[in-house]
């Protein structure tokens, strides 16, 4: 070990409640953000997971503008040759079919409009966690030719039971008019009050038959196996798509473009945290601040007299930024520590939110909330308190340096 | 004397005292300023909420709002109008409207909207729509085919102002029925959701389509002052026969707002306790460090005959009054920051999609509420004092003799 070092650790060792208190002010300050990012991040992936799951999936084959519009006419004509495509490419968990058309929903004595969807029971349950959400009656099964399932909210409105019959009136992909009667085998509800109002589930073949689709589809569901490999799997499905019949013009969306609003709302909370952290670390950093002034205050004379024996400024400077920064890194390591350790109990205990859940519910976070630690959670904040303390450190360890020995021998 | 004593000691280390207010007026002013703007998303989004055809409080018939059919309609709306007349506070505003779920659709599309059938004067005076048309013109009672849009919707749609439109939409007989209208203005409203949800006609069309004839669905509220009276309720509640009306105030018919405002002030005590802690470890050591820096002069004040709690609580009026300019000065740059943000609010549109995924309006205006700049200043002053309390106890607990021997 150096001089220069062991001068630093014993020098910040010379005071050790004032050290003991600064430490903890970093401490707490990498704590509490390796926490909330922790948790921010856990939430986010919470929301995308369940829209993911309920409503969009993670990537869709479209036909080109199907998107903004959502017309009956703009299909994807052959899903099969699609399917094969899928079948190839690596990193993809499940894939599904799905027809989707605007119609009028009747029961015995109420109408309402609703988006009638068809699925492919067998696949959707790999691509969707609807089956995990029936409250009332079963899943569709591949033998169902006209059975339904209704959104608890719709089901409401309606006054519809299981067993029920609904009559669906809507408009054919070539003009026709498309009405078929179904029954409701299942009532299930995801908490998102829009869907539960306005979503009905039919099996795909039927939904085929009735809005004369023939072989077509709107959407093309994918699931990846994780969220990183999306970026990747868009890349090679876009590839091969171009391959298709270029007169129907094929385009692979993926869950930002489904949902702009998901995305722009994790946007927004991350900015609202990033203002809420900035101000935190501010306030650290003048707790901080505060502390080391104070400290080469208190040793004026010190200074000056290692300053009167030679010692350079320059080395003086070096002591005092070791003693900064070995602070701040005790400081941070036990932020880190404690703050992952809490994040880990509680990634596995899950954060009890039933005072919130009305207002989560809507999100699609229900029952615990699970923070969930990451690298980049875990270290993002405690480096921006580092930086911050570091600069924090270096006006009073520069200050040191426009001393004088001789006034400075004589401060009390 | 002193308090005197205390305030010439703070500022004989000026510096010191420079650095630690500085640390408890950036406490307090980004305390009470982000208080003030989380508040402000709050309350944005209740106005929003209330003139989004909510109103101060709804009467229905009863049944209507669990489900909201056509069936659970007040068939008099004279008799409800009696009522309001003699019970409510004069300047309150009401208007009554018919709301029904219909499909809307033209040529080219069709969706599911809410069409609301409204008395165009009086509406104009309770909800957003009577400012919001900016193309075309707003209607009047006697447009039997006039029809609003939303600025959304009509892009969804694809028309445009002197278009048609149709409406279908059960009628009072379980029949549907339809009724063609033409697009005579575009409103604008806070959130998309609401310009693709909500279409206007006049009530007399609306009843005429669902063979209504004089009945409607609700009748909304503006009271005079507060938004919430909880008196006005209970009059009207105990005036209207209990078996056919229910009336509710709009905490209760906007569930998501009243819960996001109920966890608001959890959230406001969590920030102001985070950013004391992070405060409090630099006002502990500081004032530690002046104590020991002083330990002389502590030793001959207790040589003199001092007696320890004077020690006490001199050290202690120190603290108070830096906590006291650090207040002063920190409350004055956040009131100036909030008057600055309340003109020109933070704009969100940049990412409006995402404001309106959490309910929130495309722009925020901070709003002070008496009770969070109470509670910032409450928590820096009260735990403010209770930290400093360990170096106060620390310098009254110096023996003399060993204080005066200390260098």
């Amino acid at each position: 070990m150096s001089i220069d070092v062991k001068m630093a650790w014993r020098n910040i060792w010379r005071n050790p409640r004032r050290t003991v208190l600064t430490i903890c002010a970093i401490a707490f300050s990498s704590l509490l953000l390796v926490f909330m990012l922790s948790f921010q991040f856990g939430s986010y992936e919470t929301m995308i997971n369940t829209s993911v799951k309920i409503q969009t999936g993670h990537l869709q084959v479209q036909a080109e503008g199907y998107q903004d519009k959502k017309t009956i006419r703009l299909v994807v004509p052959n899903p099969a040759a699609v399917g094969e495509i899928l079948e190839r490419i690596p990193h993809i968990q499940a894939f599904t079919f799905r027809g989707q058309a605007f119609s009028l929903v009747s029961s015995k004595d109420r109408t309402y409009g609703a988006l009638v969807t068809g699925i492919d029971p067998i696949r959707e349950i790999q691509v969707s966690r609807l089956k995990k959400l029936i409250r009332k009656g079963s899943f569709l099964s591949e033998s169902d030719n006209n059975q339904a399932l209704v959104g608890k909210l719709l089901a409401r409105n309606l006054r519809l039971e299981l067993g029920d019959e609904l009559t669906l009136l809507g408009q054919g992909r070539d003009g026709s008019i498309a009405a078929t009667v179904v029954n409701v085998k299942g009532i299930y509800s995801s908490g998102i009050d829009e869907f539960d109002r306005s979503a009905i589930q039919i099996p795909l073949k039927l939904f085929q038959n009735v809005y004369t689709m023939d072989e077509a589809v709107h959407e093309v569901v994918i699931i990846g196996e994780s969220l990183s490999d999306i970026a990747e799997i868009k890349r090679s499905i876009e590839l091969k798509l171009s391959k298709l019949d270029p007169q129907m013009p094929l385009r692979i969306l993926d869950w930002e473009q489904l949902m702009p609003g998901l995305r722009q709302g994790i946007e927004m909370d991350l900015v609202s945290g990033m203002i809420f952290y900035f101000l935190l670390i501010l306030v650290v950093a003048f707790s901080i601040l505060n502390t080391f002034l104070m400290a080469i205050f208190e040793r004026t004379r010190e200074f000056g007299v290692l300053m009167a024996i030679g010692t350079a400024p320059a080395r003086l400077t070096k002591v005092l930024l070791i003693e900064s920064v070995t602070m701040t890194m005790i400081g941070i390591f036990i932020g880190i520590l404690m703050g992952c350790m809490i994040t880990l109990y509680f990634q596995t205990i899950g954060i009890d939110i039933s005072g919130a859940s009305e207002l989560l519910s809507q999100f699609g976070i229900s029952g615990r909330m699970h923070p969930k630690l990451s690298v980049l959670s875990a270290v993002s904040g405690p480096l921006a308190v580092f930086i911050i303390t570091f600069f924090a450190a270096l006006y009073p360890a520069l200050k040191v340096r426009r001393m004088r020995p001789v006034e400075a021998m004589r401060a009390v | 004397m002193y308090l005197q004593l205390a305030w010439r000691n703070i500022w004989r280390n000026t510096r010191r005292t420079t650095v630690i207010l500085v640390a408890v007026v950036i406490g307090i002013w980004s305390m009470i300023l982000l208080g003030a703007l989380m508040r402000g998303i709050a309350v944005g989004m209740i106005k929003n909420g209330i003139s989004t055809l909510t109103g101060h409080l709804q009467i229905h018939y009863k049944g209507y709002r669990s489900d909201p059919a056509i069936e659970h309609s007040i068939a008099d709306p004279q008799a409800v109008e009696r009522v309001l007349n003699k019970v409510l506070p004069s300047g309150a505003r009401w208007t009554s409207r018919v709301r029904v779920n219909a499909v809307a659709s033209n040529a080219r599309h069709s969706s599911g909207v809410t069409m609301v059938g409204i008395e165009p004067s009086s509406e104009a005076n309770v909800s957003f729509i009577g400012a919001a048309v900016y193309q075309g013109r707003y209607l009047t009672q006697q447009d039997q085919n006039g029809i609003l849009v939303g600025e959304a919707l009509r892009d969804k749609f694809e028309t445009k102002i002197g278009r048609k439109l149709v409406l279908m939409s059960q009628n009072t007989g379980g029949e549907i029925a339809s009724r063609a209208f033409r697009i005579l203005g575009v409103f604008r409203a806070e959130m998309e959701t609401t310009e693709k949800q909500f279409i206007f006609v006049t009530r007399e069309a609306s009843q005429i389509m669902l063979q209504l004839d004089t009945g409607i669905s609700e009748v909304s509220v503006m009271l005079p002052g507060k938004p919430d009276n909880p008196d006005a309720i209970s009059e009207l509640k105990a005036a209207l026969p209990q078996d056919q009306f229910e009336v509710h105030s709009w905490r209760e018919l906007l569930p998501f707002q009243t819960a996001y405002l109920r966890i608001l002030d959890g959230f406001i005590w969590i920030w102001y306790l985070v950013v004391f802690v992070a405060m409090g470890f630099g006002i502990v050591n500081t004032t530690l460090m002046a104590v020991f820096e002083r330990i002389r002069e502590f030793g001959l004040l207790k040589a003199l005959g001092m007696k320890p709690w004077w020690i006490l609580r001199e050290v202690l009026t120190e603290s108070f009054l830096l906590l006291l300019s650090g207040m002063i000065i920190g409350n004055f740059l956040a009131f100036l920051s909030i008057y600055l943000l309340s003109e020109i609010g933070i704009d969100l549109s940049a990412l409006a999609a995402g404001a309106e995924y959490a309910g929130m309006s495309r722009i925020i205006y901070p709003a002070i509420e008496a009770k969070d700049i109470f509670m910032a200043n409450g928590v820096v002053m009260l735990l403010g004092l209770l930290v400093s309390a360990y170096p106060a106890t620390k310098a009254a607990r110096f023996i003399p003799v060993k204080a005066l021997a200390h260098i």
